[in-house]
């Protein structure tokens, strides 16, 4: 292949990455002003409303603030792996962007026949930076947060890996642009919301969101996993956590609700951007509700819940949704 | 693709490096996820995307964090092992990992053709993958599920507690 053909080909990826970085990181900003307001809501309080109107300065004071911070490295850190935990913890979110369709037939970045096996292997890979952070800050809260998160992002993949699974199969498809385009009978859409609940409440877990933000509980480990962190370094990680939740939320509204599917956006290209983003917005709006209205279980119940009942469950939506595919497709 | 190729088997084999001489049993395991990683981009400038995935999800994502997190459990050995010279499993595994090397030199040498992309550059979708595993690998399949499911059932009984066994309380 002549070097000449890749070089702009490339530069026009390295753009859209940068592009789509950009859009999905000023997300992150105004989704913790919109977490903030929301919680005061729930909270009957009035939430941020100093920096600009109805505080949506908020987020860019709250950037320079950890921009501007020093970024100091304790003394008895593994100074490696400190500084690439939230790296490793941060990137992972951005990549899953890749193969998700944002408009009719417009993948983020490319459209791969590994759609669903690339979400798969980065949520399996989203978990080292959390592990390396607890293990390099040598510190033991921090190393109990990095235990349990382990421990739970590992057990809840495996639902997770079922319930995607299963809807691969009725799809008939990896790749997600395909996945969306291709129609569904009602009494499909319907067998598939039957899955959402339990495929939310994996991602809940894999995303270390509350209630289950065990790796993390300021009343019995300090921050977690984080404790030992400052700056910009922690700033990176709440980056990941949030950017995590948008990709996660993208990620149900493809799979569960059509993506950027809606009235018109097969005529108009440009609404499929603007259902999706309504369809996201719903989502992020549940995971904070869920976090505003529902305690944190102990650890010893987090784990119960998904070995005894989650995983044995998958496993019958996996069975039965191969006998539907088979006999009723 | 093939100065790409080459860069990225370069960056595999100096992180395969990595995994022996580091120090800490940490900083192997990362060596060993960017290696793991190398190899999948490898994979896919095959054109076997499938097995990039399956390589990342399996071996990134499942062993090196099994291998982590048992690290982890086990707790930091502040003993220095780089002095003790050829200990017998350091002398066993040389040896093993010489009788490999030497088989596969052996098999490669005859077909090593760079940039071809060896015979199975376009099987590697994941279509195309699972009509051979479901046809004409349908057998050695379906004894590798038994296998799997026998050593799932073993680490199941070995893992259980006799019964005359005191219960520990769950702590935390």
């Amino acid at each position: 292949m002549p070097t000449v053909d890749v070089m702009p080909k490339l530069l026009i990826y390295l753009i859209q990455a940068v592009v789509l970085s950009l859009v999905v990181i000023t997300g992150f900003a105004y989704l913790t002003w919109l977490e903030r307001k929301l919680i005061a809501r729930f909270q009957v309080r009035i939430g941020p409303n100093r920096a600009g109107p109805y505080g949506l300065l908020q987020p860019a004071a709250d950037a320079v603030k950890a921009m501007f911070k020093e970024e100091y490295i304790p003394g008895h850190v593994d100074k490696f792996v400190y500084v690439l935990a939230p790296m490793l913890a941060l990137a992972p979110a951005l990549i899953v962007w890749a193969v998700i369709p944002i408009a009719k037939g417009v993948p983020a970045m490319g459209d791969v026949n590994i759609g669903f096996l690339w979400i798969l292997a980065i949520t399996g890979v989203e978990s080292f930076g959390v592990i390396l952070a607890g293990w390099s800050s040598n510190n033991n809260y921090s190393l109990l947060g990095a235990l349990r998160s382990a421990a739970q992002m590992i057990s809840y993949e495996i639902p997770l890996g079922l319930f995607l699974v299963s809807i691969a199969m009725l799809g008939g498809t990896f790749s997600l642009v395909e996945l969306v385009e291709t129609p569904r009978a009602p009494w499909e859409w319907i067998w598939i919301w039957l899955a959402f609940p339990f495929f939310f409440t994996s991602i809940l877990a894999e995303t270390n969101r509350s209630p289950f933000d065990l790796p993390e509980t300021e009343n019995e480990l300090v921050a977690g996993f984080f404790t030992e962190y400052g700056g910009m370094k922690f700033s990176m990680f709440m980056m990941a956590e949030y950017i995590n939740m948008i990709t996660t939320s993208t990620v149900v509204a493809t799979l569960f609700f059509g993506g950027w599917q809606g009235p018109l956006a097969d005529r108009y290209i440009w609404l499929g951007p603007v259902y999706l983003f309504i369809k996201v917005l719903a989502l992020l709006f549940l995971f904070i509700w869920i976090r505003a209205s529902i305690s944190r279980p102990r650890f010893d119940q987090l784990m119960r819940f998904n070995w005894k009942f989650m995983i044995p469950a998958g496993l019958v939506y996996l069975t039965v949704s191969a006998v539907i595919t088979v006999f009723l497709k | 693709m093939s100065v790409f190729a080459f860069l990225i088997g370069a960056l595999s084999l100096a992180a395969a490096i990595g995994v022996v001489v580091s120090a800490k049993p940490v900083h192997s395991a990362l060596f060993l996820m960017a290696n793991f990683a190398t190899l999948a981009i490898l994979y896919v400038l095959l054109d076997a995307q499938f097995l990039a995935a399956a390589q990342v999800i399996i071996y990134a994502g499942g062993i090196v964090i099994l291998i982590l997190f048992v690290i982890m459990l086990i707790g930091h050995d502040p003993a220095d092992h780089s002095q003790q010279g050829l200990t017998r499993p350091a002398v066993a595994s040389l040896v093993l990992g010489l009788i490999l090397l030497a088989s596969l030199v052996l098999q490669l040498t005859g077909q090593l053709e760079l940039g071809t992309g060896g015979g199975i550059a376009s099987g590697g979708s994941p279509a195309a993958v699972g009509t051979e595993l479901f046809t004409r690998f349908l057998l050695p399949f379906e004894f590798v599920a038994i296998l799997l499911l026998v050593a799932l059932i073993g680490a199941l009984i070995m893992g259980r507690r006799e019964s005359g066994e005191p219960v520990e309380e769950p702590t935390g």
